[in-house]
């Protein structure tokens, strides 16, 4: 693949995944929760030591994103509104963090499977709640 | 610059584990983005999607130099249902052309509500068709105008083709209780399926 940085603003998405146009392992759903691996524990006084934040080496885009992600969990989607990164372009830079060790997605994994009565009952009452 | 973006942030609930999406689909200015807005317990956010006229997004710069690169907003809230379930909602583009993004949004969906308007029910065909290709179990959801023409319901599933099991409620997109009533058919109509299908 060839880069032609032309200097025109529609060329910044690429340039900021080094290149690539996808993610290498395409495990990121649009609603997948990613979090920092170096947050503060969940409970405030709780022994969980927190991992030293490792941010030399990163792009800028990848430091707003871990930084970003330090805060709690967000989806894939949110990550992307919130920088104004397109979705593809998020993809990578997420998986390449996943993969660097700074961000780890919580919960199963996206799957295609048919969902489960039970959720989709939770949903259900989600919303009557809500009424 | 970071810490304004952070603090202007909501995260989702440390106790949540799962998160399921449901499709608000329709034609142009039917309500999506309005719908999504009157539901949605985040400030709504958008991406901007490039995509070049056959449909691909673009990550790459082959499809840039194409002068018929345009984007498209997908905008997208968020709803917290329980402890451990957070609900997205999609407001989904009804150009079918716009292959990859919808790959991405019908992948693992639990199903969609698609927004008609009566004055141009004509005009959901289009979206209609891309959720049944996409084998993405729906309810449709009148989006009431002023103005628009009351239609009985068995002319609007008449028009529209739907099968008797469809559900067809009417809603104001910009009122939160007729908008979760209309989303809460939905997922009655998804139960009866999954029942089904057990
Ligand atoms: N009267 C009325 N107007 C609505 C309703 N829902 C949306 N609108 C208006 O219709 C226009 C288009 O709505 P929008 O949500 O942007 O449509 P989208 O293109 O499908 O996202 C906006 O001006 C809305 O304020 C509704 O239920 N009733
Ligand atoms: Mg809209």
């Amino acid at each position: 693949m060839t880069r032609r940085g032309n200097g025109r603003a529609l060329v910044r998405p690429h340039v900021v995944t080094g290149g690539r146009a996808h993610p290498t392992r395409n495990v990121f759903d649009l609603v997948t929760l990613v979090i920092a691996t170096g947050d503060p524990p969940l409970h405030p006084g709780g022994t969980t030591p927190r991992t030293p934040l490792r941010t030399t080496g990163l792009s800028p885009e990848k430091l707003r994103i871990v930084e970003l992600c330090r805060g709690g969990a967000l989806s894939v989607v949110e990550i992307a509104g919130h920088l104004n990164l397109p979705v593809g372009v998020t993809k990578v830079l997420l998986s390449d963090l996943v993969d660097s060790g700074h961000l780890a997605t919580r919960g199963a994994a996206p799957t295609v499977r048919q969902p489960e009565v039970r959720l989709l009952q939770e949903v259900l009452d989600g919303l009557r709640a809500r009424l | 610059m970071d810490s304004a973006l952070a603090s202007d942030t909501s995260y989702v609930r440390a106790s949540v584990r799962t998160a399921v999406k449901i499709l608000i689909v329709g034609h142009f200015a039917v309500g999506k983005t309005t719908y999504v807005g009157t539901l949605s317990e985040i400030r709504p956010l958008r991406t901007e999607e490039l995509m070049t006229q056959a449909g691909a997004t673009v990550d790459d710069l082959a499809g840039i130099r194409d002068k018929t690169t345009t984007t498209v907003a997908l905008d997208f809230g968020r709803l917290t249902l329980s402890d451990d379930l957070v609900l997205y909602l999609f407001g989904a583009p009804g150009q079918q052309r716009f292959t990859r993004l919808w790959d991405d949004l019908a992948r693992g969906a639990l199903g969609a509500l698609v927004l008609v308007d009566t004055a141009r029910l004509k005009e959901s065909f289009a979206v209609m068709d891309i959720v049944e290709k996409r084998g993405l179990p729906y309810a449709v959801a009148v989006n009431h105008f002023d103005g628009s023409p009351v239609f009985p319901d068995a002319e609007v599933r008449e028009a529209l083709d739907l099968a008797p099991t469809t559900p067809l409620v009417t809603c104001d997109a910009r009122d939160r209780r007729s908008s979760t009533e209309a989303l809460i058919s939905l997922v009655d109509h998804l139960l009866t399926l999954g029942g089904e299908t057990a």
